[in-house]
């Protein structure tokens, strides 16, 4: 049996590359693959105390992620291709038109 | 039951006129400008005269008419009514009689004039306002008016309003108007707080029955005399009269109708209206026959030294009305408005006859300038004479009745005494040689003015010429009233207005002279060889003016400029007018102007109130120049500032935690 810690300092090193990746990177793609990622990390530690404290509760709420998860790419990647046909570009500084 | 007589009618009409030409004159022609402003005003002499033949049916008492529920709060009622009684009826007679003559006349004077129909509007407007004043059934409407008259008083001075003499007087006299209202107001509060009415019938029935106020609270005489504050103000009289001599920036027949003939004349009105309560307080009674008397004495004084023929006769016009206050002050009202009625006649004519001489050599006011007009304008001329010897109290002209009675009043009164009786002779002497000296200026001797002015294209285009038919026609009319108007006879004046001023009847008065023996011999003259004596001693002073200035200003007229050198000192004071105007600049308007850029313009206004506006919006717009950087529209300063947050809130959690 793997103990807990464990599967949570890999939760917590999935999340905090999930971050450095969404603060540092410049293309959109790749920021969106960084929130994908702090996504699994939350799961991660979900099911790993599901596990541990034999609550079903917290295998349930993973679903929910996904399904969220799933539906955010689907709407994320339509925005990314409309911002991509009208700007031609992927680079966030680019994007900037929300600034006042 | 009596007939209703429609009086609602009367100020209303007017009111449609100044309408009609204020929201439509832009667009009419002159002539239909002149029709409608004629028409209404006509038309409410017309219905004037009306109900004046009407009246005697209603002799058994004061006709009462209510238009319209007002104020009603709790007990206190002041609605749109109306009421007629002697006083009302003779008021009402001068204000259409007068006004209308002066409309008539102002369409040959406005002629030239642009604006017309703004003029006639405004003059229509005061027509109103005026009637609403005379007519009133309280206080509270009559307040109304009494702030109407001002108001078109000061339109149509600063009629001409692109001349900043004719703007700052129209200012002078509102603001200088305001300070009587004050005193006005004042008054009318007591009188609701003490009596809960400022209707005449009420409040006069639960006055009648007090007695004359020797000591005590003083309630009346404080209501009176702030009563007179507001009638100084409004009638020109010490120390509020300094707004009419400026008054004459305004058009000539507005001096006219405004300024001579009806609404300076509210404030002699307002204290007659109001004669139950000063009745009572004999106190204030004394104050406005001091008031009155000075005021005569002194604007007579002033009126000789001037040299622009609309202040000598605006000057005139503040003596005249110290004359009135005077015989109100004794307690003769009805010869006070004897001498208001033929005062709006004869003042009227001499203002309009002015007008027309100065319509006649091409706007020029300057008596200095005039002279030998006589054959060129005979009408004017004939017409202006009429009045001049009306104003100077020579017999049959009707000054000479009111003025003589006033005097006899002044003299005879319980009130009175023999002090007011001399000063108003004394006056009678300055009116009469001031009002000749104009008229040997203006119409004898040789023309001053500029002599091309007759020949070559002068602004009217035909040199000096008479004015036309239709100012002629005023002129005229007024002419023979002047001459007849006294021809009533002031004893059967006084029986017709008796009525309306009689309550004080059965009120013995205790002047505080009244208890010097030697004078209370004078208390019971029989008005007989006495008063045939003084009037001759009137008649003998106005005669002596009369020689006094043919001697100087025709005769030798070198002598007045070595008098004047003579006198140096004291003539330079009275040409001057005493100074009066840079003593109150000095006491009043610099203080008043000071303290009000200093303190509340710079102080309160600028420092206080603008600056706590504009430094809380100057902060606000710091702290958002400051945090308008986090918006920067870039995604991962977003994201940066969104892990810093996240991260202060696991600090926080953890330092929960360990502690």
């Amino acid at each position: 049996m793997v103990p807990l810690s464990y599967y949570l300092v890999l939760s917590g090193i999935l999340f905090a590359c999930g971050v450095t990746g969404f603060l540092i990177k410049r293309n959109i793609i790749s920021i969106f693959l960084s929130i994908e990622l702090m996504l699994n990390g939350v799961n991660l530690s979900f099911v790993a105390f599901a596990a541990q404290w034999k609550a079903l509760s917290g295998q349930v709420f993973v679903f929910f992620v996904m399904v969220v998860a799933a539906a955010e790419a689907a709407v994320g990647l339509a925005i990314i291709i409309a911002v991509y046909r009208t700007r031609e570009t992927l680079n966030v500084d680019q994007v900037n038109l929300l600034k006042l | 039951m009596t007939p209703s007589l429609h009086l609602w009618l009367v100020p209303v009409l007017p009111l449609v006129g100044a309408a009609i030409n204020g929201l439509f004159g832009r667009h009419f022609t002159r002539r239909i400008v002149s029709a409608v402003a004629l028409a209404f005003p006509g038309a409410a002499f017309a219905l004037a005269l009306w109900v004046a033949f009407q009246f005697p049916s209603l002799i058994a008492g004061p006709y009462r008419e209510t238009l319209a529920p007002w104020i009603r709060a709790g007990s206190f009622r002041a609605d749109f009514a109306f009421y007629l009684d002697q006083l009302s009826l003779v008021m009402l007679l001068v204000v259409t009689g007068v006004g209308f003559l002066i409309h008539v006349y102002s369409v040959g004077y406005m002629a030239e004039e642009g604006g017309c129909y703004r003029f006639f509007s405004y003059l229509n407007l005061f027509m109103f306002f005026m009637l609403t004043l005379v007519l009133a059934s309280n206080y509270l409407l009559m307040f109304i008016g009494w702030e109407g008259v001002g108001l078109a008083s000061y339109l149509l001075i600063g009629f001409w309003f692109t001349k900043d003499s004719a703007a700052s007087a129209g200012k002078k006299a509102f603001i200088v108007n305001r300070i009587g209202d004050f005193g006005f107001l004042i008054a009318l509060f007591l009188l609701i707080k003490h009596f809960g009415s400022l209707n005449f019938d009420h409040l006069f029935s639960s006055i009648m029955p007090m007695s004359p106020e020797m000591q005590g609270t003083g309630l009346l005489t404080s209501i009176a005399l702030l009563l007179m504050v507001g009638a100084c103000g409004k009638s020109a009289q010490i120390p509020l009269y300094v707004w009419l001599p400026d008054a004459m920036e305004g058009p000539t027949p507005v001096s006219a109708l405004i300024h001579a003939a009806t609404m300076v004349t509210a404030g002699v009105y307002m204290v007659a209206r109001s004669h139950v309560i000063f009745d009572r307080a004999p106190a204030a009674l004394t104050v406005v026959a001091i008031i009155g008397t000075l005021t005569a004495l002194f604007a007579a004084s002033i009126g000789i030294t001037q040299t622009d023929i609309k202040k000598v006769l605006a000057y005139s016009t503040i003596s005249q009305l110290g004359y009135m206050f005077m015989a109100c002050g004794v307690a003769g009202y009805s010869a006070g408005i004897f001498h208001l009625m033929t005062h709006a006649f004869f003042k009227g004519l001499l203002f309009l006859a002015a007008g027309s001489v100065i319509h006649a050599i091409g706007g020029e006011q300057d008596m200095r300038k005039m002279g030998g007009l006589r054959t060129k304008i005979p009408w004017t001329f004939w017409t202006m004479t009429a009045a001049t010897l009306a104003i100077s109290g020579i017999p049959p002209f009707a000054g000479f009745f009111s003025k003589d009675e006033i005097l006899w009043q002044a003299y005879s009164s319980p009130q009175g005494s023999w002090v007011y009786w001399l000063i108003g002779v004394i006056t009678a002497f300055i009116t009469s040689f001031y009002m000749f000296r104009l008229w040997f200026l203006t119409f004898f001797g040789d023309y001053r003015g500029e002599e091309h002015e007759s020949h070559s294209p002068a602004p009217h285009g035909h040199g000096i010429h008479e004015s036309p038919k239709v100012m002629l026609i005023p002129l005229v009319i007024l002419a023979v009233l002047s001459i007849c108007g006294g021809w009533i006879g002031s004893k059967q004046f006084e029986h017709f207005l008796e009525p309306a001023l009689s309550p004080n009847a059965g009120i013995t008065y205790y002047s505080p002279a009244a208890l010097i023996p030697s004078q209370s011999s004078a208390r019971h003259l029989e008005p007989g060889n006495t008063e045939l004596f003084l009037s001759g001693i009137s008649v003998l002073a106005a005669a002596f003016g009369f020689y006094l200035a043919w001697l100087l200003y025709h005769r030798r007229p070198e002598l007045p400029q070595r008098i004047a050198l003579a006198l140096n000192g004291l003539y330079e004071a009275v040409l001057n007018k005493y100074y009066i105007d840079e003593l109150y600049a000095i006491l009043f308007v610099k203080p008043v102007l000071d303290g009000s850029t200093k303190l509340l313009w710079h102080g309160i206004d600028q420092n206080v109130i603008d600056a706590s506006v504009d430094n809380s919006a100057e902060g606000a717009r710091e702290v958002s120049d400051a945090v308008r950087h986090m918006q920067s529209g870039n995604l991962r300063s977003y994201a940066g500032w969104v892990a810093a947050g996240a991260a202060a809130v696991i600090v926080y959690m953890v330092w929960i935690g360990i502690r």
